[in-house]
């Protein structure tokens, strides 16, 4: 069991971890979340003294860890980093065990040891126990970091984004196995990751952090159903448009009737359009539909006074994506030319929506916390809820 | 130019023979005085090369690693063997003399020392500081004390780089150690100073052809020795748990 109580960690002025207060039950596996730099690998290290708290107390297995040797308080915490660090200098073998030789543990019980752990991951113990890490793939490395970490069977654990080095594949086996150990094992764990997928999955509690603070601690149901404010959704919806896009067409979260202007109206006419709609930009459209262009606040206040017609202001051949194109096309577009929105259109070049980076947001968060009976059927939510089980 | 040039054979008179006849000449020279010229190699290698040598990596590595450990240390001790390396080594034996070391062995051994500092201090600092701090962290996390760190770790993997200073060291003294002749040190450069003083080719190059070649074959056995101690997993090459 894990408990922080009131921890701060200052750097100068600098407020990193603020106020802390939260408990890792006895067995439970606790994921820390939050965006790069809120504070999720100050909070773990200072666990294991790695870094130390500026005030407030953090209590391991019923002791204050300030009042341990920080030595001895690190042979029983397993650790592990996102960089794997696994020693080049000595085989895999020797690379588990080695929290077991600093113990003083024999020759022959760590033999066995290291046996027994790699048979527990599918690793032939002849073949890989005095293999050096250079002659293991990355997945294979990052599973002896995992073994390294339960060797001398430490009641807590600590893993800093343990499979964030890896390829989406492999890191889904990772998971997946360690998931199936921690179910045997029961280990009280702490585990920092940027990926609400693997929040989701690995969590009996997510922690998201925000700025040093604590935001909302909730088991992953409950965080999906209760966000506890704005950025809460935001933060599940963005992370999850950005990670399920290829399942969600453009359609689905486009804004299906964007303003627009006929290609032969005044300036002032578009202008007065922006107010009224309360939007700084114009898809320009000629008879039936047809996307002409994008005209913009600046393009019309610019040229007001010389007069003409939108068609002579305006930005010809945007940037656009095709109906049944995915979001993740979409995101891909917008990243690559930079724009912040998307025109939709057909075969035809006729507009039919607009996808912005708001309306990806909206569409993917409501689709997760809508009511699923208040849905008509067939509609894009339903969709988008394959997405949200898979 | 030419008033130079005449300057020039007049210090050096040394007739310029037919190779096979110089070459005969050199062997005659070591053949006739086989002692002579084994005890100046033994000279050579034990007081000029190895004495010196292991007496700088027992000074410069320890040195070194405390070095790693304070910032201030390892400016002082940088700047100080570096200042050593730039006095000209002629300029330094003389220094020691003077100092009251007297003539002889003891002011050469001191000198080549001296010298030998600098690489191997110098490597043992970057060899260590540039091990991957990844794993340094993940050493300290496992609950290592920096002692442990140290000889598990750090020591292991900067091993190669720490080599690499006393193979520069030992060439380093290997040459240097010629000049020690002067000062009446013995080894290989005896020859040559004698050669000089007499103005006899052979005798100079049965000083510099063996000195050379023992630089290389120095520099050749402490590689094998390095790769023959080097475990598998720290292949040199890609050598892995360092920063690029
Ligand atoms: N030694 C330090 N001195 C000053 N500021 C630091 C120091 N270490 C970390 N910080 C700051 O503390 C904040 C939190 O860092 P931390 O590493 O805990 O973030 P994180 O949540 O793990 O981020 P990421 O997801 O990018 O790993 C960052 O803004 C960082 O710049
Ligand atoms: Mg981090």
């Amino acid at each position: 069991m894990i408990q922080f109580e009131n921890v701060c960690k200052h750097y100068g002025s600098n407020v990193v971890v603020d106020r802390l207060n939260l408990d890792v039950e006895q067995g439970n596996l606790v994921t820390l979340i939050g965006a790069s730099g809120c504070g999720k690998t100050t909070t773990l290290k200072m666990v294991n003294r790695i870094i130390e708290p500026t005030s407030g107390k953090i209590i391991v297995n019923g002791e204050n860890v300030l009042k341990q040797d920080p030595v001895q308080l690190r042979r029983g915490i397993g650790y592990v980093i996102q960089q794997i660090g696994l020693f080049p200098n000595m085989t895999i073998s020797e690379n588990i065990t080695v929290v077991g030789q600093l113990l003083g543990w024999s020759k022959s019980r760590m033999l066995s040891r290291a046996e027994e752990l790699l048979s527990l991951v599918d690793m032939e113990p002849a073949i890989y126990m005095n293999r050096y890490p250079n002659e293991l793939s990355g997945g294979q490395q990052q599973r002896i970091g995992v073994l390294r970490a339960l060797a001398a069977d430490p009641e807590t654990i600590l893993m800093d984004e343990p499979f964030g080095a890896l390829d989406p594949i492999t890191r889904d086996q990772l998971q997946n196995e360690f998931k199936n150990l921690q179910t045997q094992l029961h280990k009280t764990i702490l585990f920092v990751t940027h990926d609400m997928d693997e929040a989701l999955k690995m969590a009996d509690t997510i922690v998201l952090m925000r700025d040093g603070k604590l935001v909302q601690a909730a088991s992953p149901e409950d965080m999906l159903r209760n966000p506890a404010d704005d950025y809460v959704v935001n933060f599940i919806g963005l992370d999850r448009t950005l990670r399920s896009p290829d399942e969600v067409l453009v359609e689905e979260s486009m804004i299906p009737d964007p303003v627009t202007i006929e290609i032969n109206r005044g300036l002032a006419e578009g202008l007065e359009r922006m107010r009224k709609r309360r939007v700084d930009s114009l898809l320009v459209v000629s008879h039936d539909k047809i996307l002409s262009g994008i005209v913009t606040i600046k393009d019309l206040q610019q040229n007001l006074a010389k007069g003409g017609r939108i068609g002579d202001v305006m930005s010809k051949d945007p940037t656009t994506i095709h109906i049944g194109n995915t979001v993740r096309e979409a995101v891909l577009e917008m990243a690559r030319t930079g724009v912040g929105y998307l025109p939709v259109i057909d075969d035809h070049n006729k507009l039919k929506g607009l996808i912005t980076r708001a309306s990806l947001v909206n569409v993917l968060s409501d689709v997760l916390w809508s009511n699923p009976e208040a849905q008509p059927e067939g509609s894009a939510s339903d969709r988008a809820k394959e997405v949200q089980v898979r | 130019m030419m008033n130079l040039l005449g300057a020039a054979t007049a210090l050096f008179p040394i007739q310029m023979t037919s190779k096979s006849s110089v070459f005969a000449r050199v062997v005659k020279v070591i053949s006739d005085n086989p002692d002579e010229f084994l005890t100046a190699l033994g000279q050579h290698v034990f007081n000029l090369v190895l004495i010196p040598v292991l007496l700088a990596i027992v000074v410069a590595v320890p040195l070194g690693i405390l070095a790693t450990r304070h910032a201030v240390l390892e400016k002082v001790f940088l700047t100080i063997v570096n200042i050593l390396q730039t006095i000209p080594s002629l300029a330094l034996l003389t220094l020691l003399i003077v100092l009251g070391l007297g003539i002889g062995t003891r002011p050469a051994i001191v000198a080549l020392f001296l010298y030998s500092l600098l690489p191997i201090l110098r490597n043992t600092v970057v060899g260590i500081k540039n091990v991957d701090p990844f794993l340094k962290e993940a050493a300290l996390g496992m609950g290592m004390t920096g002692w442990q760190r140290l000889r598990m770790i750090e020591m292991p993997l900067a091993f190669s780089v720490i080599m690499g200073g006393i193979r520069t060291a030992a060439v380093i003294c290997i040459g240097t150690g010629t000049l020690a002749a002067y000062i009446g040190a013995g080894g290989l450069g005896q020859f040559i100073v004698r050669g000089l003083n007499f103005f006899r080719e052979e005798l100079l190059l049965v000083g510099a052809v063996p000195s050379a070649l023992l630089a290389l074959l120095t520099d050749y056995l402490l590689g094998r020795f390095e790769r023959k101690v080097t475990p598998r997993g720290l292949a040199i090459g890609d050598r892995p748990g360092h920063q690029q």
